[in-house]
């Protein structure tokens, strides 16, 4: 340990890690992008990082090694020895135009890490500051690229033709030229797969099994919150036990019942089974926040000759409304993204709600940019609506330990 | 100070609010019953029976009527013919019975020995069917008035054939077959490693990566909400959107991640991730983490937030680095929320079923317990089996929730 006290020796170390980590998110980010060849080198990272890291502390102004960096890393990338090596296809300009960028964006975030460490001793502080603000700046990179790329893919492939995705399947960038030819992926699902009506259908069994969940469970919650009865503890429990049931196993047997009934193959089905797995959820979320309203509130409106029902009407409910707000989006949620049931209990077209009409896409015979044009359509609306009331959702989630 | 505890006893208005409370739960009581303990009951009483899809109906009998022969004037004979078969290849169906109306101006020849004619009415009384019972009944008929739009449509009379047939299901004959059939399988041991490498490291790697990245937010800076937003997107998308994405990027033939790879230089040949063995388990355990996370994420980051911020004030004063500040001041406040999440967490792996589904299909050594009653149940048709699996499974889950209410009660005395 007491070897990395020394500033030359964390310095550098610190520095070519993440020197790697830029370089390979640069080639990642631009061959994406743009579609050229791209080839990063660890080493010369590895070794142009271990070089910054080792002037950053012994040389007092930041802004020359920064200066000296964009130049050197823009050179190397020229000559074919940089940190990217680029195809023969690319030009002289571009090629130096990525290696200064990438040469500035390594030296000045370095300088950001490395503060004013010392070229010297290190206390721990400054040691574990370095090591600190190094680790933050690797996590914000890897989670925003675990998180961006998938999404980014998806919505980029939903934009592309067969034949550009044959050609080269790096190759994201977006081609504005082709103006509305770009949603022709979108155009057909609606036009000829009946997007437009699976849309619908998601859409009002998602609305319909937000109200009866709430028409169930707000009764419910308030009776275990509030109301004085045996087994009130053991009932509290089960929800909780019962929302831990796997779907999996009880959709056998549900299977079986459906089809002996003639409710398999009905949106009806569907209608009812919904809203039966989120009334447990629902239930265990709003009975906390009912318990953390003042009881006094309602005894005062119970002195004042209100009956328990009128109670629940006027004083509780109004003051749940940020609660009841956040159980129906995510019950929505829930709703709108259900898909083993969908898929099990559906079998005809014309009924199918969204996750079963994109999971119909997957097949050999669909080209891919459907199919992700497809989870596009599935993705907007929830997302949206979740960036849009996402405080009401987040209260939500942290306050019912939840289902996922 | 007066007592807190609610007032015991069994007064007037005591009963009251117990019947309110009844009264208000009764609806939800009703629904779960229906949909939650009727099937529960109904697994496990399945899982004891051999039963496959195709014994879902009980054993009927099937009767298919036409008119063979030409028809136009007085004297021409045709035949009446029932196709008659027993629906299932081997349970009995006992008591049949035909009945039908002969169409009117149509005379029986001759009468099948088990049948009755009174008027125009047809009644046969067939007996018992042994599984899989097969024969064809013929009525010879001759006209008695002439036909000019051919002979009469036998079928507007509808023939209704009757008998009662015991289902596979209702009968009270047990059987430990499915049971035996499940652990005996030559891949139990490979489904039971993939449920168990799945689960604890999907479960640890979502809450090691939700505390990262809880960390990463708990400063506050410019665009923070932002991130919190984007960071949560792996969970609120559709399983199916994400789960296609991930199919597609990782594609072995026309994958951006291949080509990636491909073309960075760091493999040689195309990689399958999700179809070669030790690989596709280790992708759909880093899908379970990659969506999960911000789950995590979001409880221990709202814990974070409720911790009191003057401690670390007093630790920087005693000169505590921020290593330590986190190791023995945060970790700790922290342990109960980790604690919780972990035990959640890894129930809800454990039952997780679309993931696995719908990236690999349970092939290629993915195969966990909750993808195997599908396979069982649906992919090999045996039911008994697949409910076999969904026992064991439940009574795993049981186990598990009874842990996670011990830590409840713990952290709730904390």
């Amino acid at each position: 340990m007491k070897v990395l006290y020394r500033g030359y020796v964390t310095g550098p170390l610190l520095i070519a890690l993440w020197s790697v980590t830029v370089v390979v998110s640069a080639a990642v980010l631009l061959s994406l992008g743009t579609g050229l060849p791209v080839r990063p080198s660890s080493l010369v990272s590895l070794l142009a990082g271990a070089v910054v890291g080792l002037l950053l502390p012994s040389v007092q102004r930041h802004i020359a090694v920064s200066i000296a960096a964009t130049v050197v890393f823009a050179l190397l990338t020229v000559l074919g020895m940089g940190p990217m090596q680029f195809g023969e296809e690319v030009g002289t300009l571009s090629e130096a135009l990525a290696g200064a960028v990438t040469g500035a964006a390594v030296s000045l975030s370095s300088a950001r890490i490395l503060a004013d460490m010392p070229f010297q001793n290190l206390d721990r502080h400054e040691f574990e500051h370095c090591v600190i603000r190094f680790l933050t700046a690797f996590g914000f990179v890897v989670f925003t690229a675990a998180v961006l790329i998938p999404f980014g893919v998806m919505v980029a492939t939903s934009l592309k033709s067969q034949q550009e995705l044959l050609q080269n399947p790096l190759d994201y960038s977006i081609d504005l030229s082709r103006g509305w030819g770009l949603l022709r992926s979108y155009k057909e699902l609606f036009a000829d797969f009946n997007f437009g009506s699976y849309l619908w259908t998601s859409f009002y069994v998602s609305v319909i099994t937000v109200l009866v969940t709430l028409l169930f469970s707000v009764p419910g919650a308030y009776a275990v919150a509030r109301l004085r009865f045996a087994g009130r503890r053991q009932f509290s429990q089960s929800i909780l036990l019962i929302y831990m049931v796997p779907m999996i196993v009880l959709a056998l047997p549900i299977y079986m019942a459906f089809s002996l009934t003639g409710l398999r193959n009905s949106v009806l089905g569907i209608i009812l089974i919904y809203p039966v797995t989120t009334i447990p959820v629902a239930l265990y979320i709003l009975q906390g926040y009912f318990r953390g309203i003042p009881v006094e509130i309602e005894e005062a409106g119970l002195m004042d000759g209100l009956g328990r029902l009128s109670v629940i009407r006027r004083i509780t409910l109004p003051l749940c409304l940020p609660a009841l707000a956040s159980v129906s989006l995510y019950v929505f949620m829930i709703a709108w993204n259900e898909f083993l049931l969908a898929f099990m209990l559906l079998d005809d077209p014309s009924k199918f709600t969204l996750t079963r009409g994109v999971a119909m896409l997957n097949s050999s015979e669909i080209p891919r940019q459907h199919l992700m044009a497809g989870a596009v359509i599935a993705s907007v609306p929830v997302l949206a609506l979740f960036m849009g009331l996402e405080r009401f959702l987040t209260s939500g989630l942290t306050a019912g330990s939840v289902k996922g | 100070m007066a007592r807190t505890a609610p007032p015991q006893g069994n007064k007037p208005l005591q009963k009251q609010e117990a019947r309110l409370a009844w009264g208000l739960l009764l609806p939800t009581i009703v629904g779960v019953a229906l949909i939650v303990i009727l099937p529960l009951l109904a697994i496990f009483w399945i899982s004891f029976k051999p039963v496959t899809l195709g014994d879902l109906r009980p054993p009927s009998a099937i009767a298919n009527e036409r008119m063979r022969g030409d028809m136009a004037l007085p004297g021409d004979t045709a035949t009446i013919e029932y196709r008659l078969r027993n629906s299932h290849a081997e349970s009995q169906v006992t008591d049949v019975r035909l009945v039908d109306t002969i169409p009117q101006g149509l005379s029986v020849v001759a009468l099948d020995p088990r049948c009755e004619l009174s008027g125009q009415q047809l009644d046969c009384n067939l007996g018992n069917w042994e599984g899989g019972h097969r024969e064809t009944l013929k009525i010879p008929v001759v006209a008695q008035m002439e036909f000019p739009q051919g002979p009469p449509r036998v079928r507007e009379t509808i023939a209704d054939i009757t008998g009662s047939g015991k289902s596979v299901l209702a009968g009270l004959d047990f059987t430990f077959q499915n049971f035996v059939a499940v652990f005996n399988a030559r891949d139990f041991l490979s489904v039971l490693w993939a449920t168990v490498f799945y689960t604890v490291v999907g479960t640890i790697g979502a809450l090691v990566a939700g505390l990262f990245a809880a960390l990463l937010l708990d400063k506050s800076f410019r665009g923070r909400g932002f991130l919190r937003g984007l960071f949560l997107f792996p969970y609120v998308a559709p399983v199916i959107a994400a789960a296609f994405t991930w199919v597609t990027l990782f594609d072995p033939f026309s994958g951006s991640a291949n080509a990636l790879l491909l073309q960075m230089g760091y493999t040689e040949t195309p990689i399958n991730f999700f179809g070669k063995r030790p690989l596709a388990l280790i992708m759909v355990t880093v899908f379970e983490i990659w969506r999960y996370f911000p789950l995590s994420f979001l409880f221990i980051l709202a814990r974070m937030q409720a911790v009191d911020k003057d401690i670390f004030e007093a630790a920087d004063m005693d000169g505590a680095s921020p290593f330590q500040k986190f190791r023995y001041l945060m970790l700790p406040q922290l342990f109960g929320i980790l604690s919780v999440l972990f035990l959640l967490r890894f129930i809800w792996t454990f039952n997780k079923f679309d993931d696995i589904f719908l990236l690999t299909g349970g092939n290629a050594g993915t195969r966990t317990l909750t993808v195997n009653v599908y396979e069982q149940a649906f992919a090999i048709a045996d039911i008994g089996a697949g409910a076999a699996v969904a026992v064991v499974i439940f009574m795993c889950l049981l186990a598990f929730s009874t842990l996670y209410f011990r830590a409840l009660r713990h952290e709730e005395e904390l």
